[in-house]
């Protein structure tokens, strides 16, 4: 194994001692929480933009609709995990998969303004479904049941099913971009009438793997949902699909675990700001702008630079 | 007489006014290397393109191996037997030589649908690849990213590529195009050893290499075939002499 193989379970790791390294108040596990389920996001998203090329500005629609299944669930009095948690992935997937068919048959900023569209319709959808909040959101009667338990009410045990499934979706999402099906995306990434050339239609492909990632990011948004105990159409703005792609984008396209550093970077220092100073927007973007600037690979490219 | 491998029927295409393609018919044998020459703008690349299916003609007809397939797409077309190269070369740049040639490879074996073993580690892919690229000389490039490859072994890459897809007919796109000397003969040496075994239809405009390589020469002017034949009758033709080759040409 090279070094540089080892980078993504070094964050990995680091992870799962935090907790037992100083970390483990409930005001810093709930932080990291939100970064591990956002870091999932943005793994998923990564998957789309740096492996197979599908920069989607909507990518929150995804988030929106696991986080979603849940409440709508909850409300009628559906909460136990084995069913929620295939139904809410389901949908997503489901989503994906017919928006996809539409979006992918599009390119470039096309594609970036189909994949916006979607999610706006999506956002303006849930605003609408007054039975669930509408507007104001939806608050849960409580945390998904595990097999009848309340597992997820443990903060320590929702930090490692977090942690479980944020490593779970990255080595799935590894394992897809170095299979015989991640190597058609990635090849019509670069030269998508090269793969053409080969006999293999790029079409069907990214379809599945813009499914796949949609599934993921369902998953993500049933913790989301679960973290908060609130779900509200502002889990999938469009300005939550930029910041998924500021997180892939801050953590280095091209590595995969990059995005989970960017999305705990991205947190982590949205957090703190916010705490310091009341117009802390003003620091945080151009911070943001600076990365992105000198930041060549993103935090992954710096740190496989030092240690790989 | 045998049945053509590859015949086109009355092809034609227009861009506004130009007749890019007018009228054109013609048939590729099997085991022959057709060579197509003509003048630059003479609608060469674009009849490769409606071969391979990236433009589709106004009318007429393409036959391969009997089977008509004008309105199939290019990686349907690519799976019945044709394979290409580009006259801008075509690879992925990112991917090793090996991986180009291995992901032609995977495209002739199986699914491209498997989702879990790592594609680099399939033994069956990388021997197929290697084996072409041993073919076309760059069995030593292989760990090479293709971006870094010479002009000339870019244009080889492409053709084991090409090869990989297991073609029944061949279709190369000027692939001595900016090559240089040394490389040029090398290729052309490659396009020798290739004509043995497989149908190729070459575009070229090297005339040297057109009439040491070629069995027949179709001669493409302003988007039609003045002349189709054999490099004698070619090089004596007087309406291609006039048209195309010049005097001091020939
Ligand atoms: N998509 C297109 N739209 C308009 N004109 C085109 C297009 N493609 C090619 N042409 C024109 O058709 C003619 C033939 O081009 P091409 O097939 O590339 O010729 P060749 O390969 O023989 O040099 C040229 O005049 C070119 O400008
Ligand atoms: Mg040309």
């Amino acid at each position: 194994m090279t070094r540089e193989a080892l980078l993504p379970l070094a964050v990995l790791a680091a992870l799962a001692v935090a907790p037992l390294a100083g970390f483990g108040g409930s005001y810093e596990l709930t932080l990291l929480a939100r970064a591990m389920i956002l870091g999932m996001a943005a793994v998923s998203l990564s998957f789309l933009v740096g492996g197979a090329g599908l920069v989607s500005l909507g990518h929150a629609a995804s988030l929106g609709v696991g986080a979603y299944a849940v409440a709508i669930l909850d409300a009628h009095g559906v909460t136990e995990a084995l069913i929620v948690l295939p139904v809410a992935v389901a949908a997503a997937a489901g989503f994906s998969l017919l928006t996809g068919a539409v979006a992918i048959r599009t390119s470039g900023v096309h594609f970036i303004m189909i994949t916006l569209a979607f999610g706006q319709m999506a956002f303006f959808t849930t605003s609408s479904l007054a039975a669930y909040g509408g507007d104001d959101g939806y608050t849960l009667y409580g945390r998904t049941e595990v097999a009848g338990t309340r597992l997820l009410e443990n903060r320590l045990a929702f930090h490692y099913i977090c942690l479980g499934l944020l490593a779970l979706t990255w080595g799935l999402c590894a394992m897809l971009l170095a299979s015989r099906f991640g190597r058609v995306l990635r090849a019509a990434r670069e030269n998508a009438q090269r793969v053409e050339a080969v006999g293999l239609a790029p079409y069907p492909f990214r379809l599945v793997g813009y499914a796949i990632a949609g599934a993921l990011g369902g998953l993500a948004g049933v913790l989301l949902a679960n973290a908060t105990e609130f779900v509200s159409p502002a889990t999938l703005s469009w300005q939550r699909s930029g910041e998924l792609l500021f997180m892939v984008i801050l953590g280095g396209v091209g590595r995969l675990w990059g995005a989970i550093l960017g999305a705990l970077a991205f947190v982590l220092l949205e957090t703190w700001l916010a705490e310091q100073m009341q117009h802390w927007k003003l620091v945080f973007g151009p911070l943001l702008v600076l990365a992105v600037l000198f930041l060549k690979g993103g935090l992954s490219g710096l740190v496989a630079r030092r240690h790989g | 007489m045998a049945e053509p491998l590859l015949r086109l029927e009355d092809l034609r295409k227009h861009y506004g006014g130009l007749d890019v393609t007018d009228g054109v018919s013609l048939d590729v044998m099997p085991g022959e290397i057709h060579a197509v020459i003509g003048p630059n703008g003479a609608g060469k690349t674009t009849l490769i393109h409606e071969i391979t299916g990236i433009v589709a003609p106004d009318s007429g007809r393409i036959l391969f191996a009997g089977q008509d397939i004008t309105r199939l797409s290019l990686p349907r077309r690519v799976r019945a037997g044709l394979a290409r190269s580009f006259q801008i070369t075509s690879i992925v740049a990112g991917f090793s030589a090996r991986e180009n040639v291995a992901l032609a490879a995977q495209a002739r074996s199986g699914s491209s649908f498997r989702f879990l073993r790592p594609a680099s580690g399939e033994a069956v892919l990388n021997d197929t690849a290697m084996a072409a690229l041993d073919l076309v000389g760059l069995a030593d490039r292989a760990a090479v990213p293709a971006g870094t490859l010479s002009h000339g072994e870019k244009r080889a890459l492409e053709i084991a590529i090409a090869l990989a897809t297991r073609p029944r007919l061949l279709l190369l796109d000027e692939p001595l195009a900016g090559a240089g000397p040394e490389e040029t003969e090398r290729l052309i040496a490659l396009l020798k050893r290739l004509g043995a075994d497989y149908t190729i239809l070459l575009v070229e405009h090297d005339m040297q290499a057109v009439f040491a390589l070629a069995d027949r020469i179709s001669v493409l002017v302003y988007g039609r075939v003045i002349a189709t034949g054999t490099v004698p009758e070619i090089r004596g033709n007087a309406e291609v002499r006039a048209a195309y080759l010049g005097e001091d040409d020939a």
